[in-house]
């Protein structure tokens, strides 16, 4: 047994998670103050300064209400659901390497080799929350939410599986630790800046991997149910959808599932396609422990950046009609993915890297 | 019968819709952008800035009996404020004033003076109405209570509300 990695694969756990469990309060908190700002107003600025102990108060309420389970709902499934919507997006995380190394230790939980793939396998897994949620609800808006939910997740999955294809077509491993490493060695996927930068085949390829990320970063919107495509929650047409009938910490746990997928799509799209915690000229954790918390700083700066990219987009885009949802998906962004599959795989055997 | 709506035609580039969202990124990031520099109006942060002294001169808020200049409650017990209020909030028991009053001659003032906050609307007929300028309106708004009796403005508070006015006509004045 190798105590030294059971023990720092726990500390790292349990950091982690604390860490993202507060990010993920934070994030309740920054969506509230951002969407105000946009919409020309102040947002939640009473408890504590700006604001800021705003997410202990609503914590404190959702667990002090009442635990309620309507008599009509199928009991188990209706008690399962938050905690299936919960649990794959913090799993996710596992895989995601947020930093260097820190005192010789690398900074990612699991280092496995089909890092993508468990990723695929584990946020899919998201779907049975909301579906259950919505089924053993047992009434109508929650049943049309979950339906929903899964014809959605299901199609947009193709595009998210079929986006990441390029990136490793060009690194030629699964691992993420590598596409870190490909990137540290080769420049950020869709900003070659760093490595050999003068190589214009580094050029053309950084535009389909755009693209690329495009689909990628819509697929995320899509797959955490975030508004473009909040089609299972629409509030305006399904009272809520798939969480009607919840209340207190069951309704917390679905609303904080939402916020941790977020986090979670974000920490994968800056590891494929932004240099996950690698920004030129700061050297990585080997050379002083204050470089690796640097990196991990660097690598939740990104995440953050994307989280108010996607709150950007949430209160700036009205909601897709359902049809408009699928044809997106499955005519638009399947084919455009397809394609640069192609085009990637062309400039490559033309440029030979 | 049903109505067809003539659908645009849209050319491709409109189709795609990229243009059109990075408008709609770029005004909200400007709305965003504003909000943070503080160049947007916004609501007033309520219990920490007040409006009290942009309140105009004819703001209606809680009503009240003033003093005159020789600090006599003005008040002569009428009644007529307690007859004209349309919700019924003000209730007076009128007294005798005694005759070694240097005001004897006004003969009745108010013993009780109640007006119940709970039922005043803010109309200010019991201003309009009072024929010796006794009641005005002030410009108290935040009127709270823990209890209905605490919403009752009895004849004291109804006097430090209103305080002392000057430049109302003193008829009962000895040399009138």
């Amino acid at each position: 047994m190798d105590y030294f990695f059971i023990g720092t694969s726990l500390i790292k756990i349990v950091c982690l998670l604390a860490f993202v469990l507060g990010l993920m309060n934070y994030a309740v908190y920054a969506e509230r103050r951002v969407s105000a700002l946009i919409q020309d107003r102040l947002g939640p600025n009473r408890v504590g300064p700006a604001g800021l102990l705003q997410p202990i108060a609503d914590a404190g309420k959702f667990l002090l209400k009442e635990q309620f389970t309507p008599a009509h709902v199928n009991k188990l499934y209706y008690w399962l659901a938050p905690c299936l919507a919960m649990v794959p997006a913090v799993i996710t995380i596992a895989v995601v390497p947020f930093g260097s190394t820190l005192f010789g230790v690398p900074m990612v939980i699991a280092d496995i080799n089909v890092g993508i793939l468990f990723v695929f396998a584990i946020a899919s897994l998201g779907v049975y929350g909301i579906v259950l949620g919505g089924w053993a609800s047992n009434s109508k808006y929650p049943f049309l939410g979950g339906v929903r939910s899964s014809s959605q997740m299901i199609s947009y999955e193709l595009s998210l599986g079929l986006a990441v294809i390029p990136v490793f077509l060009l690194v030629g491993n699964l691992r993420l630790t590598s596409v870190v490493q490909y990137q540290i060695d080769h420049g950020w996927l869709i900003a070659p800046f760093v490595g050999d930068w003068t190589n214009f085949g580094k050029w053309l390829l950084a535009i389909p991997m755009f693209v690329s990320f495009l689909v990628f970063m819509i697929a995320v919107l899509a797959e955490t149910n975030r508004l473009p495509f909040d089609l299972p929650e629409a509030e305006q047409e399904l009272a809520g959808g798939y969480h009607t009938e919840y209340a207190a910490m069951k309704f917390g746990l679905f609303f904080l599932g939402e916020y941790i997928a977020m986090i979670t799509g974000s920490g994968i799209i800056v590891t494929l396609f932004l240099g996950g915690w690698h920004f030129p000229g700061i050297p990585d954790g080997s050379d002083g422990w204050i470089f690796g918390l640097i990196n991990i700083a660097v690598f939740f700066a990104k995440v953050a950046a994307l989280i108010f990219l996607f709150m950007w987009v949430r209160w700036t885009l009205p909601r897709f009609r359902w049809d408009q949802l699928m044809r997106l998906g499955w005519l638009f962004f399947f084919e455009i993915a397809l394609v640069n599959i192609f085009i990637v795989a062309i400039i490559l055997i033309y440029f030979h890297f | 019968m049903a109505i067809t709506v003539q659908r645009p035609n849209l050319n491709w580039r409109e189709r795609m819709f990229l243009p059109a969202i990075a408008a709609g990124l770029l005004i909200t990031l400007k709305h965003f952008k504003n909000m943070i520099f503080r160049r947007t109006k916004v609501t007033m942060e309520y219990p920490e800035e007040k409006w009290d002294s942009n309140l105009p001169e004819h703001y209606r808020g809680a009503p009240a009996l003033v003093r005159d200049t020789d600090g006599r409650v003005r008040c002569v017990a009428c009644q007529l404020c307690e007859f004209i209020c349309p919700p019924r909030a003000i209730k007076i028991i009128p007294g005798e004033i005694s005759k070694a009053d240097r005001f004897a001659k006004v003969e009745k003032y108010p013993e009780e003076f109640d007006i119940d906050m709970v039922r005043c609307i803010f109309c200010g007929m019991c201003e309009e109405v009072c024929p010796e300028q006794a009641i005005y309106l002030r410009k108290d708004y935040a009127i709270t209570g823990f209890t209905r009796e605490d919403m009752m403005h009895h004849k004291d508070k109804l006097l430090e509300i209103g305080g002392v006015m000057h430049g109302v006509v003193l008829k009962w004045n000895e040399k009138k």
